[in-house]
């Protein structure tokens, strides 16, 4: 990464007010969106925008035609483009014809994304923007920092110094007096305007109408008092009926800000009076800018589906805490990343992307269902093929895809570690580790990997057999969690086999874009899993499990690979975490717990694939009070723990505070253990935890389950 | 209205009420006048600048006795750019009000409708109580916008969060939403 993006996050994470504000408000909205969404099935009605977005992305082209066709019929111009300039020089190019001196905006990112308002100024024609938060940042000569909320890294303080220059006048820092001064000098602008600029939340391809949504009601002054207005359309706003508008303006408020409906819906269709009792002159842009480009692109298409809520920001584990400057762009946080990666070029993502530490929160939360950590992986892997990567990624990848130089390098790396380890932790990792215990212990590597320990466990012989897939964690730090497992199902009356010839999962290539290496570990594992006949394929890692059930056949599908495909799937289907399968036998009656057990207070934190992936949730929290817990829940218990993978290599300096907020959450519950499934987000908390102090036990499910099965 | 009007009623009435408007019902015509000439009253309308009322065209003022009104001057019914930009408190009749969000639907297509409901500080609604409709997807088959070329959906006041995301009342529209519900107007429920 680069020193300057670097030296950007250090910024923002140092931002009190930036970091506070943000936090405060993510938090808020997470609970807020829930109640707004109350009664109203969601996936439901995500389901039908993603429907009605993807229909019109695959028509873009027919959809732009008809609406100018029916724009123009009711008297609009219709101006179709694919080039930012052209958009600058047509709005400029009518100004002037018209005499226009001043311009006032109501909220666009389309205008934002081609910089329009620098434009028109260079060219003498004064634009003012009438949004309060997009008003604030253009007296600020910033960006806006997110998309619903330009200014929402700002301090009323700070707003207080900007109006009082702007009017001359020494303000305090009292909002309601602030955002009266704002509609004072605002209306002056409005009524002396010539031309008014604004976007449109939806374009009706059917009757070639506009829908503004705002809550402050600058659209409908924009669209009402000047006698000119342009809007500046990115095509895929575009829907093909009016009917499409109700589920877009049902989401659009409660994803974005938690409210029902905006304060301010309209529906526009061809010129209006004006007050003058002239016609208006009506001009619709309708911008293309690379988004017939990305329609045309099978991977990407579905980022077309964005509805501009900027719901992806308000529950990034990441983006709250730093915000949307570190973007250095226009569209900020996880769909920012995508849209800057196509709207100005690959290269430009290729710092930012990397701040997505993969949680999946945003793709749960999407109301046009945008797979948006999928895409962002691919955009890693397109930047991998583009410029190659860094060469000791490269050297460590090659490492990992050679399954015996790996395992035997993590054998030395035990041996090698000994002298730097205290207690169960180590402080300093060999080679490419090195860099993971800035923030928190490490388990030491295990002087006897799972693989070796397994020889010595002494198995009934059982008709019912379950092949047991360890992952890199287990078997070389924690192989005291596969021992547990292996004991646990014997319990049940299953053998588990463990194939030696199994390798890391790939997680950590794909999530570095080194899809190649991924396949590679992709198809090292099938052979192995599938060798010999079982009914399950048991893994008490969920990202693992993931990489299992998902993950391979998705690999195989982005590179274009078709042969191992079939076997892919097969492994997939038999592909089962600890939990769910411990659930299946609790259920079966084939295991059960001791009886009368009262263990006290626990709490559980979810791991972010085994929740949102796997979605299971409800399993590990059943199991755990069966077993005689009395489970309390923490405040976000399902918010990412910061690890990550190799992030927390990468960017330690989110990773630790993501992890402090999780262990907060832990110690406010009070309860003596936490448990998880996830042997990955054990090594953080845990060493989270031991840096710390606090006397609270962090374990896998597994290890607490087989004490207490009978 | 039956009673899954009043059902509706209720539930407007909570909605909006939930984002800051001002929710009256009234069973007559004349009680609904008297109300809102008592509003301008206190809200002391008279004939100066920025504390006009203008009372956009609206089919209901033909059933009202609008000489009641004539002891409060300052109430305007020729509503121009200057006035409206001048005037403290807006009158209009609206023609739907959608009940699960609570939020009032005009075709706003002529200007005047337009100016009495953006730049006065006080926007006060007038809709018949048999015009309530249960929801958006409902609307959207009563209005189209081939006919109607500006359709305005209002929901409480204007509204801002975007300093420090503390919500704040009144920025470009309206500081107050004030809707006054007849049940007897238009005379065809």
């Amino acid at each position: 990464m680069k020193s300057k993006f670097k030296q950007s996050i250090h910024r923002a994470l140092h931002d009190p007010n930036l970091t506070g504000a943000l936090g405060k408000f993510s938090e808020a909205y997470r609970v807020n969106r829930v109640k707004a969404y109350e009664g109203i099935d969601f996936e439901a009605l995500r389901s039908r925008i993603a429907e009605i977005k993807s229909h019109a992305a695959s028509h873009l082209d027919s959809l732009s035609e008809l609406f100018a066709k029916n724009a123009e019929a009711h008297g609009a111009k219709v101006f179709r483009t694919n080039d930012p300039l052209k958009v600058k020089e047509y709005i400029l190019n009518l100004a002037r014809e018209k005499g226009v001196k001043s311009v006032v905006k109501s909220k666009s990112m389309a205008t934002e994304e081609i910089h329009l308002n620098a434009y028109l100024e260079k060219a003498g024609i004064s634009v003012g923007e009438t949004d309060l938060g997009e008003w604030i940042i253009q007296l600020a000569g910033q960006t806006p920092s997110h998309m619903v909320m330009p200014a929402i890294h700002m301090t009323k303080e700070e707003v207080s110094d900007l109006f009082s220059k702007e009017i001359n006048e020494r303000l305090s820092s009292d909002i309601p007096r602030l955002v009266k001064v704002a509609r004072k000098e605002l209306r002056a602008k409005f009524l002396n305007a010539g031309m008014g600029i604004s976007g449109a939340n939806i374009a009706i391809a059917e009757t070639g109408s506009l829908v503004l949504m705002t809550n402050e009601g600058n659209a409908r002054l924009v669209t009402t008092l000047p006698n000119i207005h342009v809007a500046v359309v990115g095509i895929e706003k575009l829907v093909a009926d009016y009917q499409d508008i109700a589920p877009i303006i049902k989401a659009l408020p409660k994803s974005a800000t938690a409210q029902l409906i905006t304060s301010y819906v309209s529906i526009i269709t061809g010129p209006s009076p004006n007050t003058d009792g002239s016609a208006k002159e009506l001009h619709i842009i309708l911008m293309d800018n690379r988004r017939t480009e990305m329609a045309n692109d099978p991977k990407f298409k579905q980022a077309l589906q964005c509805i501009r809520c900027a719901s992806c920001l308000n529950v990034c584990p990441v983006y709250r805490l730093v915000g949307g400057h570190v973007f250095g762009s226009v569209y900020t946080g996880g769909i920012g990343t995508i849209l800057t990666a196509w709207f100005d070029e690959l290269k430009k993502s290729e710092d930012i992307q990397g701040l997505c530490i993969q949680c999946g929160n945003c793709k749960e939360v999407c109301p046009g269902k945008i797979d948006i950590p999928e895409l962002i992986l691919e955009l890693r892997r397109r930047l991998v093929v583009d410029q190659g990567m860094p060469l000791v990624q490269k050297a460590i990848f090659g490492v990992v895809n050679n399954r015996k130089l790996f395992h035997s390098m993590l054998r030395t790396a035990s041996l090698a570690a000994k002298p730097f380890t205290t207690g169960k932790f180590i402080r300093h990792l060999p080679m490419f580790l090195a860099d993971l215990t800035d923030n928190r212990s490490l388990p030491a590597i295990a002087a006897e990997p799972f693989r070796d320990r397994f020889r010595k466990i002494s198995q009934p012989k059982l008709k019912e057999k379950v092949a047991f897939y360890a992952g890199c964690l287990i078997d070389f730090a924690y192989p005291e969690m596969g021992e547990n497992l292996v004991k646990t199902l014997n319990k049940a009356g299953i053998e588990v086999v463990f194939p030696e010839e199994q390798t890391c999962c790939g997680a950590p290539a794909r999530y570095n874009g080194a899809y190649e290496v991924a396949a590679q570990n992709a198809e090292d594992n099938i052979k192995a899993l599938l060798a010999e006949e079982v009914k399950y394929v048991v893994s008490a890692c969920p990202t693992c499990t993931v990489a299992l059930q998902h993950e391979f056949t998705s690999t195989f599908e982005s590179l274009g690979q078709s042969e191992w495909m079939p076997r892919a799937k097969a492994l997939a289907a038999k592909a089962i975490d600890f939990s769910t399968l411990v659930k299946r036998l609790v259920d079966e009656g084939r295991l059960s717990f001791k009886e009368g057990e009262r263990l006290g207070k626990i709490t559980y934190h979810d791991s972010c694939h085994l929740k949102r992936t796997l979605k299971v949730h409800e399993e590990p929290r059943e199991l755990l009070r069966k077993a005689g817990y009395e489970l309390t829940e923490m405040f976000e218990c399902d918010m990412c723990c910061g690890m990550g993978g190799s992030y927390s290599m990468k960017l330690p300096e989110i990773s630790a505070p993501i992890l402090q907020k999780k262990l907060k959450n832990i110690k406010d519950t009070a309860a003596p253990v936490v448990a998880m499934d996830c042997p990955g987000c054990v090594m953080q908390i845990r060493g989270g935890i031991d840096r710390d102090g606090a006397s609270i036990m962090v374990k896998h499910t597994v290890e607490i389950l087989s004490e207490q099965l009978k | 209205m039956g009673n899954g009007g009043s059902v509706m009623f209720e539930e407007f009435k909570s909605k909006a009420e939930g984002v800051s408007a001002e929710v009256y019902r009234y069973a007559t015509k004349a009680d609904a006048l008297d109300f809102i000439t008592q509003f301008l009253q206190k809200e002391e309308v008279a004939d100066t600048q920025n504390s006009y009322a203008v009372w956009a065209q609206s089919p209901c003022l033909s059933e009202m006795d609008k000489t009641r009104l004539s002891g409060i001057p300052g109430v305007k019914f020729n509503v121009t750019r200057e006035l409206a930009a001048q005037a403290k408190i807006g009158i209009s009749e609206i023609s739907f009000a959608l009940a699960d969000t609570g939020t009032l639907v005009q075709d706003s297509t002529a200007v005047e409708q337009r100016l009495v409901s953006t730049l006065s500080s006080i926007h006060i609604a007038i809709v018949r109580t048999g015009d309530i409709l249960p929801d958006l997807p409902t609307l959207l088959s009563k209005i189209s916008p081939e006919k109607a070329g500006y359709i305005a959906m209002i929901t409480g006041a204007s509204r801002t969060a975007d300093i420090e995301r503390v919500l704040t009342i009144g920025v470009h529209g309206p500081e107050r939403l004030v809707i006054v519900f007849v049940d007897d107007l238009g005379g065809t429920d």
